[in-house]
């Protein structure tokens, strides 16, 4: 099977600072990834490559075969690559329908889904649990409903692979167990790649995970793979055995 | 909620132009030529909202285009004897040119270095206007005359001297630019320029090329300003470079801050209330700008989100 997405040599410098360096990865079509490491890692700077956000200083970036290292990030989102942000960044003075709108009307445009855009908004709403706030201004919304409109922007936009960047920060547990259960079912029609802290979250979904440390891939594997390294315990961690 | 009560909406609107149909047979003279007058600039400032209100994009610069659709239909009637409706789609042609060439370069910049750079280029077009003054008619300016103010559309002659005439053409062109103001504001290209005021990066990354919307609300503002400055010199018969000083570049962005931003009947009720303030204070004292001064003060710090901006907040929530 052919990766849907792969790097080679992928690096971004800040002025001295080596944020990504020399990554070489990949992902296959329909699974969960999860990125974990320390902070300042490269973690967010490796998917903002990904997204387009922010140019690599060298290496490439191929989607779906095509090499999209130059191309600008709106593009990318058209060609199916969504990123929903770390800090959240709803429109704070539009509704969750006007949210969710602009996603669904893009795919519309792009003819990447048919119908009106009400039925599109109120079904990624739906599939969130926010039907009932629809007309509530996104920034009067608590901040786990925040959390979860981002997540619904991302739906609407119909994604090959989705990129949540710290999905569960600033959720509480009853809300992360909705969320694990949504993630699932976003999977079974795109690519995940997930940044997270909370490795209870990362344990039950990621189906692999890449483990980065200064700006480099420490160690990749299962989940039991993971869990049973020491190079990564000690990075993690920071643990000594004992 | 943009589906709220879109019937609602589009009835106080018609509303409005059937009111302002209405007070053409009510008002005197001398009120009826003011009206007029501030139908003919409210467009003005519509289009100007377009582009702040709504994409949040302050521009210093917007005289050049009022006074491109100014002198673009002025000029092509007094030199080539141009009908009137062919001068009017000339200077919104003009108009639209400019905004496209001005929104190419300006837009390659953000906030306060917008507002610097379409300042410098109105003023440039101010002293193009000056420098050809064989033409332009200088800081003179020219007046066009009666004869060239009269055309005919199916056999039926108007003569925009006339002041009903002059009052019901000012109404027609008002109630057109509002109802496509409204029309563009509740679009789906109306909802991500909302989107690229409030968070332009995020818009972006919904896949939006944000400086292609950018631009494209650019030309749709300059052209709506130029369709004013054609309209104002085929009514009013005086094309004059005052028209292209700063000044004409902040009154509409003083009469949309009044009437409320990103409303769509704000325009009409900023350059409606200045106006009138402006007329009745210079009435009875010389010292007429100070109380102006003074009212404008009081609006911003009572009503900082204008008129129509604040009438929305407290009792016509479900207005756009």
């Amino acid at each position: 099977m052919m990766p849907l997405l792969t790097t080679k040599g992928l690096s971004r410098n800040f002025g001295g600072l080596r944020a990504v360096d020399g990554v070489d990865f990949a992902l296959m079509p329909g699974e969960i990834r999860a990125i974990i490491g320390p902070n300042g890692a490269g973690k967010t700077t490796f998917v903002s490559l990904l997204s387009g956000r922010i140019r690599p200083s060298s290496g490439i970036v191929v989607f779906d075969g095509a090499d999209i290292t130059t191309m600008p990030a709106y593009q990318r989102v058209r060609l199916g690559v969504a990123y929903t942000f770390q800090i959240t960044s709803v429109f704070a003075n539009l509704t969750a329908f006007d949210n969710v709108a602009l996603p669904v009307q893009r795919t519309l445009t792009d003819g990447r889904s048919k119908g009106q855009v009400r039925s599109g908004v109120m079904a990624a709403l739906e599939r969130t649990g926010l039907a009932d706030r629809a007309g509530t201004l996104a920034g009067q919304l608590s901040y786990g409903h925040q959390r979860l409109l981002e997540v619904a922007m991302g739906l609407a936009l119909k994604p090959r692979l989705l990129i949540l960047d710290e999905p569960t920060q600033g959720l509480a547990d009853s809300e992360i167990d909705n969320f694990i259960t949504l993630v699932r079912e976003i999977a079974r029609d795109a690519t995940v790649l997930l940044i997270e802290h909370n490795m209870p979250v990362v344990m039950q979904l990621a189906d692999r995970i890449t483990v980065f440390n200064f700006g480099r891939i420490l160690a990749e594997g299962t989940p039991e793979q993971i869990r049973a390294n020491a190079e990564v315990q000690g990075a993690y961690l920071g643990a000594t055995h004992d | 909620m943009r589906d709220a009560s879109p019937a609602k909406t589009y009835a106080l609107h018609i509303g409005v132009i059937a009111l302002l149909f209405a007070l053409n047979f009510v008002l005197p003279d001398y009120h009826q030529g003011l009206f007029a007058r501030i139908m003919a600039l409210a467009v003005f400032a519509m289009g100007y909202n377009l582009l702040f209100g709504y994409v949040g994009l302050l521009s210093l610069g917007h005289a050049m285009f009022f006074s491109a659709g100014l002198y673009g239909a002025g000029l092509t009637v007094y030199h080539l004897g141009w009908g009137v409706p062919e001068a009017f789609i000339a200077g919104v042609a003009c108009g639209a040119l400019l905004a496209l060439i001005v929104g190419l370069l300006a837009l390659r910049t953000a906030g306060v270095a917008f507002m610097i750079v379409t300042m410098m280029f109105a003023q440039v077009f101010y002293l193009l206007i000056l420098y050809f003054a064989t033409w332009t008619g200088g800081d003179q300016g020219l007046v066009i005359q009666q004869a060239s103010r009269v055309f005919s559309i199916g056999g039926t002659s108007f003569d925009l001297t006339d002041p009903t005439v002059r009052y019901m053409s000012a109404l027609a062109l008002f109630a057109i630019v509002l109802l496509v103001t409204l029309a563009v504001v509740r679009s789906r290209f109306g909802r991500v320029l909302v989107a690229i005021r409030e968070n332009e990066e995020r818009t972006k990354m919904l896949g939006y090329d944000t400086v292609a919307n950018k631009l494209a609300a650019v030309v749709a503002s300059g052209a709506i300003c130029a369709a004013s400055g054609a309209a104002y010199a085929l009514l009013f018969g005086y094309v004059g470079s005052n028209f292209a000083s700063i000044q004409y570049s902040i009154l509409p962005l003083l009469w949309v801050l009044l009437g409320g931003a990103a409303a769509t009947l704000g325009p009409l009720i900023g350059t409606l209330f200045m106006y009138y303030v402006t007329d009745i204070t210079s009435g009875f004292t010389s010292a007429y700008l100070l109380i102006v001064g003074v009212a404008l003060i009081l609006l911003v710090l009572f009503a900082p989100k204008g008129i129509m901006g604040s009438i929305r907040e407290r009792w016509l929530r479900w207005l756009t």
